[in-house]
């Protein structure tokens, strides 16, 4: 039989992974978003295995709600992104500096 | 069998991963991406999440990623700058993978979630059908988030569209012009006789 933490030792290498990408492709910001869509999908995966080996469909509304949320935000990410696109002709990160941040 | 499985899905993860995160063309990456997403759904489904499982693949293969794919074939990027500073970033990346990978296996490892601290669930909680279930929770318990969910959505709609118009052929209100304007801009008082009613005569 597969046990919790083998589902929450995989969620946790698919999580790091992201984590790393978000730092080896800082320069790009569709890569950047990719990396967040993953880092969700991890945090979905504890969710569900959560639910399942405690008997509990909240887990699962959970995941629903969240699936909601991050393709609302792809959505307006990448929005703006073909905005900045249109006005600055790159999506590298660190020409976006137009805030003076 | 189901150990098998597990790992093969496991490994097919881990790899699509890996590959989203080092491959040079975005356009694969999302194609990675997409692989990523098929695995992790068929991992749901070995946890009973049937439902959740399909709207993974029919929202995020069909709907997320299509539009990635469109944004990034659309864009025309010159590839060369963004690549800069991977190597340079790859042993800093790697430790923090690690030392996450590190902790969080030190958290939730066998010893604290372990089949003797969480036994494998025996009676069937989807006897009568995964859906069925999650339904009457999300349209009883949860249906306020559910509304809010909703609302959330038409504000994505909403401001995805308003920031990718062109503003040519945009139908654009200008508040401040509707601020400003005064009677005298919209209102005309004419003077003018009174007419006869037309078909009375004898008031004439």
């Amino acid at each position: 039989m597969i046990a919790l933490s083998d589902y929450l030792i995989l969620a946790a290498l698919l999580f790091s992974l992201s984590v790393a990408g978000i730092f080896l492709n800082r320069k790009n910001i569709i890569i950047l978003l990719m990396c967040i869509e993953l880092m969700l999908l991890a945090v979905n995966l504890n969710f569900i295995a959560f639910s399942h080996f405690l008997g509990d469909a909240a887990g699962q509304v959970f995941v629903f709600f969240i699936l909601t949320v991050a393709a609302a935000e792809a959505a307006i990410g990448l929005a703006i992104l073909v905005v900045l696109f249109r006005n600055l002709s790159t999506i590298n990160v660190d020409d976006i500096d137009k805030l003076r941040g | 069998m189901e150990k098998i499985l597990f790992y093969f899905f496991a490994a097919i993860l881990i790899f699509a991963a890996t590959m989203v995160i080092t491959v040079r063309n975005p356009v694969r990456a999302a194609l990675f991406l997409v692989l990523a997403f098929f695995t992790s759904a068929a991992i749901w489904l070995m946890l009973e999440a049937e439902f959740l499982a399909i709207s993974l693949v029919l929202v995020y293969v069909g709907a997320v990623l299509v539009l990635f794919l469109f944004v990034v074939m659309m864009l025309d990027i010159d590839l060369a700058p963004l690549k800069e500073g991977f190597a340079r970033y790859l042993p800093l990346g790697i430790i923090v993978a690690a030392l996450i990978v590190i902790e969080m296996i030190a958290v939730v490892g066998v010893s604290n979630f372990g089949l003797d601290q969480v036994p494998a669930p025996t009676d069937d909680a989807n006897a009568d059908g995964n859906t069925r279930r999650l339904g009457l929770m999300l349209y009883t318990v949860y249906v306020y988030p559910f509304e809010i969910a909703s609302v959330i959505l038409t504000v994505a709609i909403v401001a995805a569209i308003t920031l990718t118009l062109r503003p040519h052929n945009r139908k654009l209100q200008d508040p401040g012009e509707q601020v400003r304007v005064r009677r005298e801009d919209r209102v005309r008082l004419v003077d003018m006789q009174s007419e006869p009613r037309a078909g009375r005569e004898d008031d004439a």
